[in-house]
């Protein structure tokens, strides 16, 4: 009885969870004229096709893929830097420094949004130089990313042993080789998992590329500025390719993990 | 690697220098002036104007957080119940819609939720009379609801599938009914998953701007709103958004000092029972 009432709730909790998305997705084949969101007019990909052929959405996905990509890249580099420098800190200018990277985690994202925003208008207003625009959505993405990546990379720091590093210049390696041949490998999985969230997080972000993009337009600005106007199902078709997108992406990740465990485990077999 | 390794952290402490303390103090040097970049406290004391606003924010957002605990605590305490091979496959099903974009997520509920959207048709169709259901504070909290769940449910999960079951067994050999067991050992050992989910829950909810902005219409505005208008709206006034977005910080801040002072005494209660 009591497992009959476990797996109700549980689908019931999943219908909630996913029956919106399916309702998306199921409309974005639907074939009507008035391009109703509510009425079935038979099954057409006629929507995908005009989503296909819609230059702006196509210009916004390219400007949203170079961000994160230039974001996650910078931060990641920026922010394993950081991470060591903070671990080898005495416990005051840690703490001091561990603050400021928690801080824009904490604070309401429209509060970073917008203080952002005054920075950079007022360095416009101060300076000169062009208005807003991929430079500023660059400074803001790489900013919000940071914290993610030192917050990864830094546990992964504490882990390691301290003497192998010694141990290794001590054997007469040179630092920075010590550092490319012994830490780096060492840290590697915090630094990969930091930059994957930092590409993510890019990627998804509306509420500060919101207010720093300028008139420059980032995928989900463009989601934001279609649900203004009179909604087209061509949303409904870019929301089932990203999620499609999303899917496959994670299905790739979990085989090769269980690929990755099945291995480990046979080694430790041998072992 | 100690002395040297210590300059590598100098880009980033200049780069937060200047984009997130030189905003943060941007954002106080609006809020005390005016236009002409005098000193004020006409922006400060006009949010007082807003408290209706602000205290909309707060209860539609404690409103969905405490809807959150309630639909999520269960379906969590589930999942860690379940064998691992399907404890993963639940979590990545809880995680799978936040990978969708919010907006999208938000969006699909709109087409629900329409006077005459799916809802109301089925509801039509079957002959019961239909019900104005978007454009309502209802329909905010339901979209606070719909996307921060997730955030409620997986911090849940992981605590309660790191309680130690011996202690479960521990408090049922002593004579505890199951009753008294979830009470009295469950509960209070699953506390600091249940703070760090309110909180993950209550701040994007009291600053959201977008579901206000879809599932309410203009009766329902938020604090959110308020400083989007200020900033990127027809009431362009960054020195009063500024002032919103400072009050905004402060509610927030105390909000987490609150939640803290909270998980300190509980978590020297689970070392007591651990004890």
């Amino acid at each position: 009885m009591k497992k009959v009432t476990a797996r109700i709730y549980t689908f019931l909790i999943f219908l909630f969870l996913y029956a919106p998305i399916f309702v998306l997705i199921v409309f974005s084949f639907n074939d009507s004229e008035t391009a109703s969101r509510t009425v079935w007019g038979g099954f057409s990909l006629r929507w995908y096709q005009k989503l296909f052929e819609d230059r702006l959405i196509l210009e916004a996905l390219r400007n949203t893929l170079l961000i994160a990509v230039v974001s996650a890249v910078a931060s990641t580099v920026l922010g394993t830097m950081a991470a060591i420098g903070i671990n080898s800190m005495k416990r005051l200018p840690r703490r001091i420094m561990m603050n400021i990277t928690n801080f824009p985690m904490v604070n309401p994202e429209i509060v970073t949004g917008v203080s952002l925003m005054l920075l950079f208008v007022s360095a416009v207003r101060l300076f000169g130089g062009r208005s807003l625009g991929m430079g500023s959505l660059f400074a803001a993405h790489i900013t919000f990313c940071l914290p993610y990546v030192i917050l990864s990379v830094l546990p992964k720091l504490r882990q390691m042993d301290s003497n192998l590093y010694e141990a290794a210049q001590d054997l007469g390696c040179p630092p920075v080789k010590a550092f490319f041949k012994v830490v780096l490998p060492e840290i590697m999985p915090g630094i990969v998992t930091g930059m994957i969230m930092a590409f993510t997080l890019s990627i998804d972000d509306f509420v500060i590329s919101y207010f720093t993009s300028g008139t420059t337009q980032t995928l989900p600005i463009y989601i934001y500025s279609m649900t203004r106007k009179r909604i087209s199902p061509e949303i409904n078709a870019l929301s089932t390719v990203l999620f499609a997108v999303v899917m496959v992406l994670l299905i790739i990740i979990n085989v090769r993990n269980f690929k990755d465990q099945n291995k480990s485990r046979k080694g430790e077999a041998a072992v | 690697m100690k002395s040297n390794s210590k300059l590598l952290s100098a880009p980033y402490t200049v780069w937060m220098t200047i984009f997130i303390v030189l905003p943060m103090l941007l954002v106080g040097y609006f809020a005390f002036t005016d236009k002409s970049g005098h000193f004020t406290m006409e922006n400060m004391l006009s949010v007082g104007q807003y408290s209706n606003v602000f205290l909309r924010s707060i209860w539609l957002g404690a409103v969905a957080t405490a809807v959150s605990l309630a639909l999520g605590y269960p379906l969590a305490y589930i999942i860690a119940k379940m064998n691992v091979k399907r404890q993963n496959v639940m979590v990545m099903l809880v995680m799978l819609p936040m990978w969708m974009n919010f907006l999208l997520r938000t969006y699909a509920w709109m087409t629900l939720l329409e006077d005459n959207g799916l809802i109301n048709s089925a509801l039509a169709a079957i002959g019961l009379p239909r019900v104005h259901m978007i454009n309502t504070a209802g329909a905010v909290v339901l979209g606070m609801v719909y996307n921060y769940i997730p955030y409620m449910i997986l911090p849940l999960y992981s605590v309660l599938t790191k309680i130690d079951t011996s202690v479960i067994e521990a408090a049922q050999d002593l004579g505890a009914n199951s009753r008294k067991v979830f009470l009295k050992v469950v509960i209070p050992m699953s506390m600091p998953g249940v703070i760090s989910g309110v909180t993950m829950v209550f701040v994007p909810a009291v600053s959201t701007f977008i579901i206000s902005k879809m599932l309410g219409g203009g009766g329902n505005l938020l604090i959110g709103d308020l400083i989007d208008m200020q900033f990127l709206g027809s009431a362009y006034n960054p020195n009063l958004g500024s002032a919103v977005s400072l009050v905004l910080m402060v509610i927030i801040l105390i909000c987490m000092g609150i939640m803290n002072q909270f998980d300190d005494g509980e978590e020297a209660g689970g070392g007591g029972i651990l004890l």
